[in-house]
């Protein structure tokens, strides 16, 4: 562990490989992006972590409102979650079309994951809108205003994503796959698939023990 | 802080009361009127001389080293000297053992003067309900059937328990003199047990800033012998007024450096009425469940 | 049209505002001719403005410190000399809802606006220069994360004369903080400010990590780094953990305030207690997110001018990691008094003790540094002696209020007040100064005049002493902390002696202001041409001062701690390399700079409610960053020929000097 001070120095390197190997090569730029995205995408977790704690400690006060199993439907949002879990999966192929360097695929399989998300995204609308016209809106308790404030955060990273979903579109026609393109489809995959994780954790934590606690 | 240590503790905190109080200046931490505050200024003394043991020694060195090993001056000079376990040892285990010794007591003094313990003592606690008013305190004497704001009496050596509440934002409930706070927050009830041993008239605020009120959000805590405190609550018995919910609206409405007042009379039920409103789903105003304009009752003795 | 937004908005009425609103116009006039007078409009929008140079990112992030600092300290003397004035039958000039704004943008300006820029800005100057990088990982980001963090620090200056600030404390607490308390616009500046401010913070903290793990110079292995890029490493990791949890809880305060949501209300099931603690998991490590970077800058300062190697490098390490994890559960310690039981109160208050040892173990390997080392009194290391003492005590009273026993009667007091501008001024400020003195040299190429820096020091010192310490005994007398008027005329000498002690410090910010004036000035007698003028230890002082853009013209390979000086005792430091190769290097962008305007006009119009220009600036960010999505012009190479240019010319000038 401890250097005598004649073990170490500076010194000027002679060989030319050494250069090269902190140039931003290509692939390095690609894996320092990936990996900082990566790091962004944990303190999203952070960010989700603490709107479930919250939603976790408002959940019992619903204030003489609706409860969570007056409330929710398992199976419309079943389907939501069925969307949601597809559109990853035909995300994938995509992500697979892309590195074959398949043009036309991947951006077929951008417009499926796409219009998947669209859905799950107009179904959630829907819901919203639903509790709302109910007086179920996050005015009328600490427990909906968890539940807007956890499920709308999810709701508008999914929007975020179906945007970065259509400018990857555009570059992929525009530029083809080149490095950079790619490396934000890989961003973009690993942030669509960290969305379904989430959704996943929402599904369970929200919904579906929501319906069998406050039944 | 274990029991037969806080006598010389104590002793020394006398000390350091009386050289701030000769002085000329009241340092109401140090020079409390009760059994709560002489802990928490036991605890602040006892604390305070531990960390010194640390503290003047690492001070003196910061300015003896440099001082001695200034350049220039031909001390001895290791420039790649940088690590001996010994040393390493010490420099762990210093700040280790005192702050494992401090835990030790912070664990129990914590525990002894949690505000929601009970203050041993041969005389029964009169029960005190606190309500956080912008910007005045209200006082309920459930017992008694009484009420005031911001003005509290207590017979010495008797214990109070206080129940404290908030109908607007948060305060913080605070006898300097008495010793330990707690806050005031709307919806919910916080305990705090506190006592005076000797008479006196001590100053009471809010330790949690609460909006433009704040500053004069000041009450006394008159502190009494039984017989003083028996006809405090019988001039309140006589001021004739009553506490209902008219005339707490009236009461709860904003107003800065509220004067004393009294109620003769309280609505039953007050206290938790002002609690259950928040529960109950309908908004702060009017509570919910009490009776509106109903007559203040009369409660025995 | 313009939503909550009228004439009656701007407090015509009031002189004080009126003045400061028109100085602050006056000045930023002045100093809009100079740059017209000189002609360097231009030069500061290439260079400065849209660059994505770490050094010159680094170097605005410092100067906004500085100039914020101005502000939080006019509201420091107008508190201090309101308090002294305000006793007994006298209410002060400043009435509660003018004062009540002061202490809140007091708060928040200081930390948010003087101390996390002034930490950004040290860590981006001189982080990739010390693990030998060309740049951070995410150029275009950093120079959007400052331009977020000049947004927030706008949207707060314009509170001062467009509407009010929040008038409830630096943390906000609701229920006070709701609407149905504080219906005014005051606590939506707080928040969007805040908001704006802390998205730049956050993409501050991704970018220096990835940085710092993945851009060290080869053979820079961790246990290796300098110890300033530790604590950089350390700070980044708190506020990539912590600084969601603040943007959580303002959006959701936002949501009461804005959609009538009940996360915080007294009704409705809403829980106060809830932000309270959430704040604070978010406010404890932010503490750390301070002060970490100036133990660094303490340990760096203390090797160099001792001349000597850090002592227990190793252990310095370990308790920079040792704090990093235990600020994240100490945090209820901010609130013993809300009626937790024992058992939890114990816990947080043995947890916060727990801190004390890596930090004493900090405070003696600086002390073992020093001896038999070889030391040159000069201002960075006079900051130092004066923090380890100041620390020393300011530490002490830490440990006190941790003791929830002892805290039940002293929190919220004005001794909990001197105890945090103790570790805060004579912490993390002092940090700070010291490193403004020791690395400015290395950003533009000359010194500060030492005369005047030992100076500001004194005053600061002194001063700090003199103000503070009465608070302390204010605090054990019984006063509250953020009282409009004294109702104890005992207590108006001590705060006669904290308002001296004000003018002091006050003395000792206008020497700081002049130091930089003079030396200036002067600089031409003050080059250092070596770029190495303390006969520095770590990589950095390699390089001419300042340094090329493109930092190193050949990557170092490291072997070890220390890696400069070692090299130096070999005699390789004046060495030109064989070859030079083309650098890659990224442009220079405004975009960081337009998206920083939309969401500046934006958080204006959530604050009034002006909701097309919220639309407006919305969109506007969104497409300015799509717009940066498709520019494939982002980047360029330097030629070899012009690096040996570069390089030679300061061999020459570092040799002329040698000789």
């Amino acid at each position: 562990m401890i250097e005598r001070p004649g073990e170490y120095s500076l010194r000027a390197p002679a060989a030319a490989h050494h250069d090269h190997g902190h140039e931003h090569g290509e692939s390095e730029a690609t894996s320092t992006t990936v990996f900082g995205f990566w790091v962004y995408l944990m303190s999203d977790c952070v960010l989700f972590g603490t709107l479930f704690a919250v939603y976790a400690v408002l959940a019992p006060n619903t204030a003489g409102g609706p409860t969570p199993g007056e409330l929710f439907e398992l199976p419309f949002v079943l389907t939501e979650t069925f969307l949601l879990l597809f559109s990853s999966v035909t995300f994938g192929y995509g992500m697979l079309a892309a590195r074959a360097g398949r043009r036309r695929a991947t951006l077929l399989w951008l417009a499926v994951t796409f219009a998947f998300g669209a859905g799950f995204l107009g179904m959630e609308l829907h819901e919203f809108g639903k509790f709302v016209a109910e007086g179920a809106g996050p005015q009328r308790s600490a427990f909906l205003s968890g539940f807007f404030g956890l499920v709308g955060t999810h709701g508008i990273h999914v929007a975020a994503g179906l945007a970065w979903i259509v400018a990857m579109m555009a570059q992929v026609v525009l530029y083809g796959f080149e490095e950079a393109v790619l490396r934000r489809l890989m961003c973009l995959s690993l942030f669509w698939h960290f969305l379904d994780v989430v959704w996943i954790c929402v599904f369970t934590i929200v919904y579906l023990l929501g319906v069998l606690n406050h039944a | 802080m274990t029991r037969p240590k806080r006598n010389w503790l104590r002793h020394l905190a006398f000390a350091g009361a009386a050289v701030a109080l000769l002085g000329g200046c009241d340092f109401a931490l140090l020079d409390p009127r009760g059994e709560i505050g002489v802990q928490n200024r036991a605890l602040i003394v006892s604390s305070t001389l531990w960390m010194l043991v640390v503290v003047l020694p690492v001070i003196v060195m910061a300015l003896l080293f440099p001082w001695w090993f200034r350049a220039g001056r031909q001390a001895k000079y290791t420039p790649d000297w940088e690590s001996e376990q010994r040393l390493e040892a010490v420099v762990w285990g210093i700040p280790f053992v005192i702050v494992t010794f401090m835990a030790v007591g912070a664990w129990t003094s914590t525990h002894e003067l949690d505000p929601k313990r009970p203050i041993e003592s041969d005389h029964p606690p009169i029960k005190v309900e606190v309500v956080a008013l912008d910007w005045k305190w209200l006082f309920v004497y459930p017992e008694l059937g009484i009420a005031s704001v911001n003005e509290m009496a207590m017979p010495v050596n008797v214990p109070v328990a206080f129940s404290v509440t908030s109908d607007s934002v948060m305060n913080s409930f605070f006898i300097p003199r008495l010793g330990s706070q707690i806050y005031a927050m709307a919806g919910m009830t916080n305990r705090l047990h506190l006592i005076a041993d000797k008479s006196g008239e001590y100053p009471g605020i809010s330790a949690n800033y609460s909006g433009r009120g704040f500053s004069g959000m000041r009450f006394t805590a008159r502190a009494m012998p039984q017989e003083g405190f028996d006809a405090w609550v019988a001039a309140v018995r006589a001021s004739g007024r009553g506490l209902d919910w008219e005339s707490y609206a009236a009461l709860a409405a904003p107003s800065e450096s509220h004067p004393v007042e009294h109620y003769a009379s309280v609505v039953p039920g007050f206290y938790e009425s002002l609690i259950d409103k928040y529960r109950a789903g309908t908004g702060p105003g009017a509570p919910h469940r009490a009776p509106h304009g109903g007559h203040p009752v009369e409660t025995k003795e | 049209m313009f939503g909550k937004l009228t004439l009656d908005a701007i407090p015509f009425h009031d002189p004080i505002i009126m003045g400061a609103g028109a100085g602050v116009m006056l000045g930023g006039l002045a100093l809009a001719a100079l740059v017209t007078r000189l002609g360097r409009w231009r030069w500061l929008w290439t260079e400065y403005i849209t660059s994505v140079d770490h050094k010159k990112i680094g170097i605005m992030y410092i100067v906004l410190a500085l100039v914020m600092l101005l502000r939080g300290f006019a509201d420091a003397v107008m508190m201090r000399t309101h308090q002294m004035i305000a006793v007994g039958e006298n209410t002060g000039y400043l009435p509660p809802e003018h004062y009540d704004q002061v202490f809140t943008a007091h708060g928040v300006i200081m930390i948010f606006f003087v101390a996390m820029p002034f930490v950004a800005g040290l860590t981006n100057l001189i982080v990739p220069l010390q693990i030998g990088a060309r740049d951070v990982a995410y150029p275009f980001l950093n120079s959007l994360s400052f331009w977020l963090t000049a947004s927030g620090a706008a949207l707060v200056n314009v509170s001062l004369v467009v509407g009010e600030f929040a008038k409830t404390g630096w943390a906000a607490y609701p229920p006070l903080s709701g609407i149905a308390y504080s219906p005014d616009v005051g606590v939506d500046y707080y928040i969007w400010s805040l908001q704006i401010a802390g998205l730049g913070s956050l993409l501050t903290g991704v970018n220096f990590f990835v940085t710092i793990l993945r851009m060290r110079a080869p053979g820079m292995k961790l246990m290796e780094m300098p110890i300033f890029t530790w604590s950089a490493l350390c700070t980044n990791v708190l506020i990539i953990a912590a600084f969601p949890i603040l943007t959580v809880t303002l959006a959701l305060l936002g949501m009461d305030r804005y959609l009538d949501a009940h996360f915080f209300t007294n009704d409705l099931g809403g829980s106060q207690m809830m932000y309270v603690n959430l704040f604070w998991a978010w406010g404890h490590p932010e503490v750390y997110i301070l002060i970490l970077p100036a133990f660094g800058i303490f340990s760096e300062v203390t090797a160099t001018f001792s001349e000597k190697r850090l002592f227990g490098y190793r252990f310095m390490v370990w308790a920079l990691v040792g704090i990093t994890v235990l600020s994240f559960v100490v945090w209820l310690h901010h609130f013993f008094t809300m009626g937790a039981g024992a058992n939890v109160n114990a816990f947080f208050g043995i947890s916060t003790m727990f801190i004390a040892i890596p930090t004493g173990v900090k405070v003696f390997n600086w002390l073992f540094t020093m001896y038999r080392g070889r030391l040159h009194f000069t201002p960075p290391l006079l900051w130092t002696i004066g923090f380890i003492v100041t620390f020393a005590i300011g530490g002490m009273t830490g440990v006190l209020l941790a003791m929830p026993g002892a805290d039940f009667v002293l929190h919220n007091s004005l001794f909990l007040v001197a105890h945090f501008h103790n570790v805060i001024i004579g912490g993390a400020l002092f940090g700070y100064l010291a490193g403004l003195n020791y690395w400015f040299p290395k950003a533009f190429g000359f010194t500060l005049d030492e005369r005047l820096g030992k100076a500001s020091f004194w005053c600061w010192l002194v001063g700090f002493y003199i103000a503070f310490m009465p608070l302390y005994a204010l605090g054990l007398m019984g006063m509250t902390r953020r009282l409009n008027h004294i109702a104890d005329p005992a207590w108006q000498p001590w705060l006669i002696a904290a308002s001296v002690g004000t003018a002091i410090i006050g003395l000792g910010v206008v020497l700081t202001v002049v130091q930089l004036v003079v030396s200036i000035r002067n600089r031409a007698q003050r080059l250092d041409l070596t770029g190495d003028p303390w006969n520095g230890r770590t990589l950095e002082w390699s390089m001419a001062s300042p340094p090329p853009f493109y930092n190193f013209a050949r990557i170092p390979e490291v072997y070890g701690i220390d890696s400069w000086n070692a090299s130096k005792a070999r005699g390789e430091q004046i060495s030109p390399p064989a070859d030079y190769a083309d650098i890659h290097m990224p442009r220079n962008t405004a975009v960081g700079f337009v998206i920083s305007g939309f969401l500046t006009a934006f958080g204006f119009a959530m604050v009034w409610h002006i909701w097309w220009l919220a639309i407006a600036g919305a969109l506007g960010a969104v497409a300015s960053f799509v717009w940066r999505a498709f520019d494939r012009d982002v980047d360029y190479m330097v030629p070899a020929a012009e690096v040996r240019r570069i390089e030679e010319a300061h061999l020459v000038r570092a040799g002329g000097e040698a000789r």
